[in-house]
């Protein structure tokens, strides 16, 4: 967002990024609308975490680039190394943070509030809106502020069974907000066809990626762009004052490190990346790190919660055969709908939905009729039956996911490893996180949403329902890959690493762009508040040069 | 030229004799080329560089994928709708078993098994004895034992390669089409068919239909006055 808000404004904008170009319209790289059969295994994940056809080139663990952990402590680090990096793959889901998630403190006592607020982001949130596109309704709630948004598509047959369920259990279901355009907002950009496959970047730039709407647009616009690709940043440099002078990075193909030098630097390599990158730049000014003088930097690692459950859905049994692919995602949604002042647990989570007749992947026909035990029939067996069954049983799987605040924790935190380097000779991180009651508790809650639901739906129950051996279904945290706060935005210096305009308190020419920043998470996943928050600063950043503060 | 045949050429062109040379140990040149060809799905050249090393190897010999074979035919008989062969299952079953280790010991100790146990009973390999010998033996390992730790041998086994089968089938061409998939293709969704809705005994809520895109507008660009209302 920030290069194309400042190559947008006539600025010269260096974008380092640690993998290759990449644009899904490119054939050779393209995955969109590939067969299972085109990938000699099937679309199978043990490639790609989410798939062969996904688009993230790189997963929770990346040859060569190793980070590790403190004790028996867990957290599992997503990177994606190529242009555009995340936003090629991810759920394209766009909530706006409400004005309650920004002041979680005011009401629980727990964490830290913002130093801004709903107002200050709206005015972002609503351009955002517009130049990227979004799906959704106007549905007057108090924390889920309504936006700018292209109307949403119509439900899918086991969404209007999650519906059904879900009311019944008085849990509100809405249309769901997704950065996918079903209208044409310009003549650069496509429109969604609905082949349910965000997830692999689309070709037609139909739904939000930092390449096909950002980057390109800011270059086709005549922005001065230079993208340094296959460059992985290895820290900030800085003059005798302290003062940033641009970044050192290691050229992946010859290993060799080279400078980039910059009036402004700006950092945007996701969370952690960005606390690695501040704490590996070390120097007599800043001799703990950059921006590090509250020690703060790599602290308030959190993540989302995650719990998820499955069910088997009678009902769906025998279904008539139609395209239902739709978007890459959700049609449907449950926002935070408690108060949690009657709940044993701060904070609230969101509820998704996933089922109906998708596109078979390594994996589908496993265990082909194992829903006969529901029957009492035999389960297993072979020959003919079993097409039969797989027919049978195809599309009557549906899925719901919790998907929570986590409270931003001080002991929760990533750290540099002493000893150990990745293969470009860079200081790697080291990982600190434990969940608390807190999270816990969140996730005993989502369970029995999830079977309450179910039930109503007419479902049973797959799996058993974890207990506290499973930290109650949560994932390992990071498995949401929405991890925030590491580099806090605060107006004290000493408890936080930037102010309110993502601009560091020690160096006044730097800047933290994405998710770094955030006080506290929400149930939201981060990318539209990542994007406003973005915007805001790079109209800051252009008005301080105007003024020649910087 | 086609792009798709110009693509083609390039490739063919840049992986040249050279890479072949090296990786290529087991299969001939031409049906290595043929094999890499097959597989454009969007790698890096890292990705791709593993793909072509697989491809150029074998794990199974002869008279396993013999095996493969008919046990997958077993499984999942021929059909007017499709056959295990068309799906490539065999091949799939092949390329799987390099690619994810895990799965090599339990396959090739299984398939051992499997012969071991056709020549206790029907003194000959699975591969010459009658139908209804075979499925005597498979009588014996298609179902799950209740109630203990572990399954016998024969019968993860059996459950593993039930899986495979199962999964190479329907994620392939006919397997897809026998299934009745009928998506992975532009198209524009507007909501569930009248007959289904009825057969599911459910409706769309008419206040929600009226938010819902009204595809015939799909192509207009989007306008909003200040509030954020949507004029078109």
């Amino acid at each position: 967002m920030a290069t194309k808000v400042l190559a947008d404004a006539g600025l010269k904008v260096a974008v380092v990024e640690a993998g290759p170009f990449f644009d899904p319209a490119n054939p050779e790289q393209q995955t969109q609308l590939k067969w299972p059969h085109e990938s000699p295994r099937r679309g199978a994940s043990n490639r790609r975490p989410f798939g062969d056809f996904d688009t993230a080139y790189g997963g929770w663990e990346i040859e060569g680039e190793p980070y590790t952990h403190s004790g028996d402590t867990k957290f599992d680090w997503f990177r994606s190394r190529m242009l555009g990096g995340r936003t090629n793959h991810w759920g394209r889901i766009s909530l706006r943070f409400g004005p309650r998630d920004f002041k979680g403190k005011d009401r629980d006592g727990l964490g830290e509030n913002w130093p801004i607020g709903y107002d200050d982001l709206k005015p972002y949130y609503d351009k955002v809106d517009q130049l990227i596109g979004i799906f959704g309704s106007k549905e007057n709630m108090s924390n889920e502020p309504d936006g700018f948004f292209l109307p949403p598509p119509k439900p899918r047959l086991h969404e209007l069974y999650f519906i059904k369920g879900a009311q019944k259990a008085n849990v509100p279901v809405i249309p769901a907000r997704l950065s996918i355009l079903t209208k044409r907002i310009n003549n650069d950009r496509g429109i969604c066809f609905y082949c349910n496959q965000c997830n692999r970047s689309c070709s037609v730039y139909a739904d939000f990626s930092a390449g096909s709407c950002l980057i390109f647009p800011a270059q086709k616009s005549g922005g001065q762009v230079d993208l340094y690709v296959d460059s992985m940043v290895k820290e900030v440099t800085v003059d005798e004052n302290g003062k940033a002078t641009g970044v050192n990075y290691v050229n992946k193909e010859d290993k060799r490190e080279y400078s980039i030098k910059a009036r402004v630097v700006i950092l945007a390599a996701s969370a952690c990346s960005t606390a690695r990158i501040l704490l590996n730049s070390k120097s007599t000014k800043h001799p703990n790190g950059l921006g590090n003088s509250s020690n703060l930097v790599g602290k308030y690692l959190h993540d989302s919660t995650g719990a998820d459950r499955m069910a088997f859905i009678p009902d769906l049994m025998n279904r008539k055969r139609y395209n239902e692919d739709g978007v890459g995602g959700m049609h449907v949604y449950t926002p935070w709908w408690l108060d949690n002042k009657k709940l044993d647990f701060p904070r609230g989570y969101h509820l998704e939905v996933w089922g109906g007749m998708g596109m078979p992947s390594y994996g589908f026909g496993f265990d082909p009729n194992m829903f006969n035990k529901f029957f009492g029939e035999k389960v297993g067996g072979y020959g003919d039956h079993l097409r039969a069954d797989v027919k049978k049983y195809y599309g009557s799987l549906v899925g719901i996911s919790g998907r929570g605040e986590s409270i931003a924790m001080k002991e929760n935190y990533c750290e540099i490893d002493p000893d150990t380097v990745d293969e470009y000779g860079i200081p790697v991180l080291r990982f600190h996180y434990k969940w608390s009651d807190f999270e816990k508790k969140q996730a005993v809650h989502m369970n029995d949403t999830f079977e309450e639901i179910f039930e109503n739906m007419g479902g049973k129950l797959l799996g058993e329902r974890p207990g506290a051996d499973k930290d109650f279904g949560l994932h390992t945290p990071g498995r949401i890959i929405h991890e925030v706060g590491t580099t806090r935005m605060g107006s004290d210096p000493k408890t936080s690493v930037v102010n309110e305009f993502e601009r560091l308190h020690d160096v006044d020419n730097v800047f933290i762009v994405d998710a770094g920043p955030f006080v506290s998470q929400a149930d939201k996943n981060p990318t539209w508040t990542i994007m406003a928050l973005s915007w805001r600063t790079s109209d800051f950043i252009i008005e301080e040069l105007k003024k020649q503060n910087i | 030229m086609e792009r798709r045949e110009s693509i083609k050429a390039m490739m063919l062109g840049s992986f040249g004799t050279s890479l072949l040379l090296q990786s290529c140990l087991d299969t001939s040149a031409e049906q290595l080329q043929e094999k890499i060809w097959k597989y454009q799905y969007g790698r890096t050249p890292k990705e791709a560089a593993h793909d072509r090393k697989l491809l150029g190897q074998q794990f199974f010999d002869e008279h396993q994928m013999k095996l493969i074979g008919r046990l997958a035919d077993l499984i999942l008989p021929p059909h007017d709708n499709g056959s295990t062969t068309e799906a490539e299952v065999p091949g799939f079953i092949e390329f799987i078993a390099k690619d994810i280790p895990s799965l090599q010991s339990p396959l090739k100790s299984g398939l051992k098994w499997l012969e071991e146990e056709s020549n206790k009973q029907f003194q000959g390999s699975f591969l010459n004895i009658s139908e209804g010998d075979q499925k005597s033996i498979l009588d014996h390992i298609a179902f799950q034992v209740e109630g203990v730790e572990k399954q016998p041998d024969g019968i993860a086994f059996f459950s593993l390669i039930r899986d495979l089968v199962m999964t190479g089938y329907f994620t392939s061409e006919v397997g897809l089409k026998d299934l009745g998939y009928m998506g992975n293709i532009p198209n524009v969704w507007d909501g569930i068919p009248e007959d289904v809705l009825k057969d599911h005994d459910v409706a769309y809520d008419e206040a929600w239909l009226a938010k819902c895109i009204d595809q015939n507008t799909r192509n207009e660009i989007a306008k909003w006055d200040k509030n954020g209302n949507l004029l078109n």
